[in-house]
């Protein structure tokens, strides 16, 4: 699904990833760990192509290179950001904006466009298995939304959208348990031998919720050490200082 | 620059303006230049009243003693009114606007391709044109089923032959003879335009809409409507305006007037996509239009919405005088600005009658090196009581070339009124298109999705066949704006 080798990221000439060797196969789970100012955020907005972010080496996603193409295109193929900050856009109805962006990538994909009425159809269903309330999705997207709307409302869109790989920046950031453990329950129900996650967190208590096959310790751009899930426990009791020069 | 690079760029350039194109025909025009000669021979060819041609006459006599205004934001170089031709009509044109069936094909062509076929059985049910070409009127259609209820809807041409007695009354009622230079110099030399009247009671069941296009080249276009709505009356009329692509500067100078009398209401809209100019700001049309309601009665209410996106500069303050008790103004605009355009628009609400009401809902959008100034003014008079008005201007920045400035005039003279001023001025952030492209939408259909919310309040005002149109004129006008 994706093979990372030897990617270098710089932000504004400083170097931030320095040389990132990473596959993830079909269907696995991975999470990267690691402290503040490691580039694990940058690592997000590398791989979905956010502009600013000089990269070199190769992002293979499906055994193409897709280091050269734009965020929408990226989008389009299936790649996903659930992001740490959702982004506030004043006046854009979140219901408009979730059709816009889905029969955007439906025509992409040389899919039927969904009318108003298929596209309500599908969100109310959707929306009820994230216990999303129907007023939410009437306001201006991300406006004046909790913590834990927001978060939702990203799960809502990866449902919506069912990409093929799913990149979640600090999703566990500003949660409680309650909304913790429906937006984990939103992730496992799509977790499938299709689809690839790479999730990034501070914390093993999200990796309770969603179990990965792989854990990464990423430290001044690499990776350091890699193990099972078992690594994380290791982490949370003896913190990053044993792998961080 | 290679040939075939020419020809993609030129392309480019085309498609970024739909309306560009040029209708070959043969055209009857006055000679050049401004002078009483030119006066006689447009009313002469509009076959107008003795009295008529006096009142242009007299309004030349005035201009002689007026200076053009230059205390507006975008400057521009001086216009040589001896080098304008005042009058332009097609050579197939003779007595105004006749059966649909004998137009000639060429401008009905040009409509179709403007997308406002004349055929009324093509035409959108609800609605009834007035198509406008240079500066004749060349069509109206559904006359014949207004007028089964009383509706008067004809060029204002026909109107000072027709309807002598409407016209005297009103004409220059709301905007004197010598209110301003291009005020006076639109009463000295209008050509066409549309007059509306509904009689007492009427809802005028259609909207009623104008479509203005400038075709001939060096040619000012000086239009003149006039709107009567009757006592407990009630009309939604519409404009709309293109034109080619040169690489000069045209003027379009309009006056529009408006009088609602006891318990009518005026509805006025204009979907403004005159030809912008080039994206090194040659060419394109400049738009000053003086644009006046007068509530003359009780309980009476005009509502203006204009949403602007051509022109190489637009300069205009469609307002509201609330002359009748309990009358109310309404201004929604959307004002977007891109490459070299300017702008320099807002309103007046002048608040004489007690217990009137006035709404100012603004939204400017500046993007590449354009600069959009609102200017308003609210003014209360002494005898205004229990007077209100809310307005609320918001400004958009798309990249950092651009300007966006806001210069409100308020004078309260009442102090049992209330006014209430609220701005606001914000970017489109690097971080909502990134959110957008991730989420699948390319950079331009980001920026439209984020620039129609900004709006939505504006784009809703408009009558619902052409909101869509506007929604999606707002994307175009903005294409290449970021990035």
């Amino acid at each position: 699904m994706i093979d990372i080798k030897n990617l270098k990221v710089s932000v504004e000439d400083k170097d931030i990833i320095k040389g990132l060797n990473l596959k993830i196969n079909k269907g696995e789970v991975h999470a990267i760990m690691g402290p503040n100012g490691s580039g694990k955020s940058t690592l997000s907005y590398a791989l979905s192509g956010k502009e600013g972010y000089e990269a070199e080496g190769e992002i293979n996603y499906n055994g193409e290179n897709i280091l050269e193409l734009n965020t929408e295109e990226r989008a389009q193929k299936g790649i996903f950001l659930a992001f740490q900050y959702p982004i506030e856009i004043p006046g854009v109805f979140t219901n408009n904006f979730l059709r816009t962006s889905l029969n955007a990538v439906r025509k992409a994909k040389g899919e039927k466009e969904l009318n108003a009425v298929e596209f309500l159809n599908l969100v109310k269903e959707k929306s009820q298995k994230l216990k999303i309330d129907k007023e939410m999705l009437s306001r201006p997207l991300n406006v004046g939304f909790s913590g834990g709307e927001k978060k939702r409302n990203e799960i809502l869109q990866m449902s919506l959208l069912e990409p093929n790989f799913i990149i979640m920046d600090e999703t566990d950031s500003g949660l409680d348990i309650d909304a913790l453990k429906i937006v984990s329950n939103g992730v496992n129900a799509m977790r499938s031998p299709e689809r690839s996650f790479l999730i990034i967190t501070h914390y093993q208590r999200l990796l309770n919720y969603i179990k990965p096959d792989f854990v990464h310790v990423f430290s001044d751009g690499k990776i350091v050490e890699s193990g099972d899930w078992k690594l994380a426990l290791e982490l949370e009791n003896d913190g990053y200082a044993k792998f961080v020069s | 620059m290679s040939a075939s690079d020419e020809i993609i760029q030129q392309y480019q350039d085309r498609s970024e303006y739909d309306h560009g194109f040029v209708t070959d025909i043969d055209t009857i025009e006055v000679p050049k230049g401004l002078s009483e000669e030119t006066i006689r021979f447009i009313s002469k060819q509009k076959k107008e009243p003795q009295w008529m041609l006096d009142w242009r006459l007299n309004a030349y006599n005035r201009l002689q003693k007026m200076e053009e205004p230059d205390w507006q934001k975008p400057k521009y170089p001086k216009i040589n009114y001896q080098d304008l031709y005042y009058y332009s009509a097609p050579k197939s044109f003779k007595d105004g606007p006749k059966s649909l069936d004998e137009i000639d094909p060429e401008i009905k062509k040009t409509y179709d391709k403007l997308g406002i076929p004349l055929e009324e059985q093509k035409r959108l049910s609800g609605v009834a044109v007035d198509a406008v070409f240079d500066s004749v009127s060349v069509a109206t259609t559904f006359k014949d089923k207004l007028k089964e209820i009383g509706v008067i809807f004809c060029s204002i041409s026909e109107a000072t032959r027709e309807h002598p007695e409407l016209v005297k009354k009103y004409l220059g009622s709301v905007i004197p003879v010598t209110d301003h230079f291009f005020a006076t110099l639109n009463s000295a030399v209008f050509t066409d335009g549309s007059f509306v009247y509904i009689p007492p009671g009427v809802r005028c069941p259609m909207e009623l809409s104008t479509y203005f296009r400038i075709n001939a080249q060096n040619t000012g276009q000086f239009e003149r409507t006039l709107i009567i709505a009757d006592k407990d009356s009630y009309v939604s009329y519409l404009e709309g305006c293109t034109a080619p692509m040169r690489d000069e500067n045209q003027l379009h100078a309009a006056n529009v007037e408006l009088v609602a009398l006891d318990g009518a209401e005026i509805k006025y809209s204009t979907v403004q996509n005159w030809y912008p100019g080039d994206k090194e700001g040659k060419g394109g049309i400049y738009n000053f239009v003086t644009k006046r309601g007068d509530c003359r009665g009780k309980n009476s209410k005009i509502s203006w919405t204009q949403v602007e996106t051509g022109s190489a500069i637009t300069w205009k303050y469609p307002s509201c005088i609330l002359r009748g008790d309990n009358s109310q103004g309404e201004f929604y605009s959307v004002a977007i600005t891109n490459n070299f355009q300017k702008a320099d628009t807002g309103t007046k609400m002048i608040h004489l009658g007690k217990n009137t009401k006035s709404k100012i809902i603004s939204k400017g959008i500046s993007a590449g090196q354009a600069d959009n100034t609102y200017r308003g003014l609210v003014s209360v008079h002494p005898k205004a009581t229990g007077s209100k008005n809310f307005t609320q201007c918001d400004s958009l920045l798309v990249g950092n070339k651009c300007g966006a400035h806001t210069v409100p005039y308020i004078e309260n003279k009442n102090s049992s009124s209330e006014v209430e001023h609220e701005a606001t001025t914000s970017k489109i952030s690097d971080d909502q298109l990134f959110y957008c492209r991730q989420r699948g939408l390319n950079q331009e259909e980001a920026v439209s999705l984020i620039v129609n919310g900004f709006c939505k309040e504006v784009l809703q005002q408009l009558p619902m066949e052409f909101a869509v149109e506007a929604q999606k004129l707002v994307g175009i006008s903005l294409e290449g704006s970021v990035g």
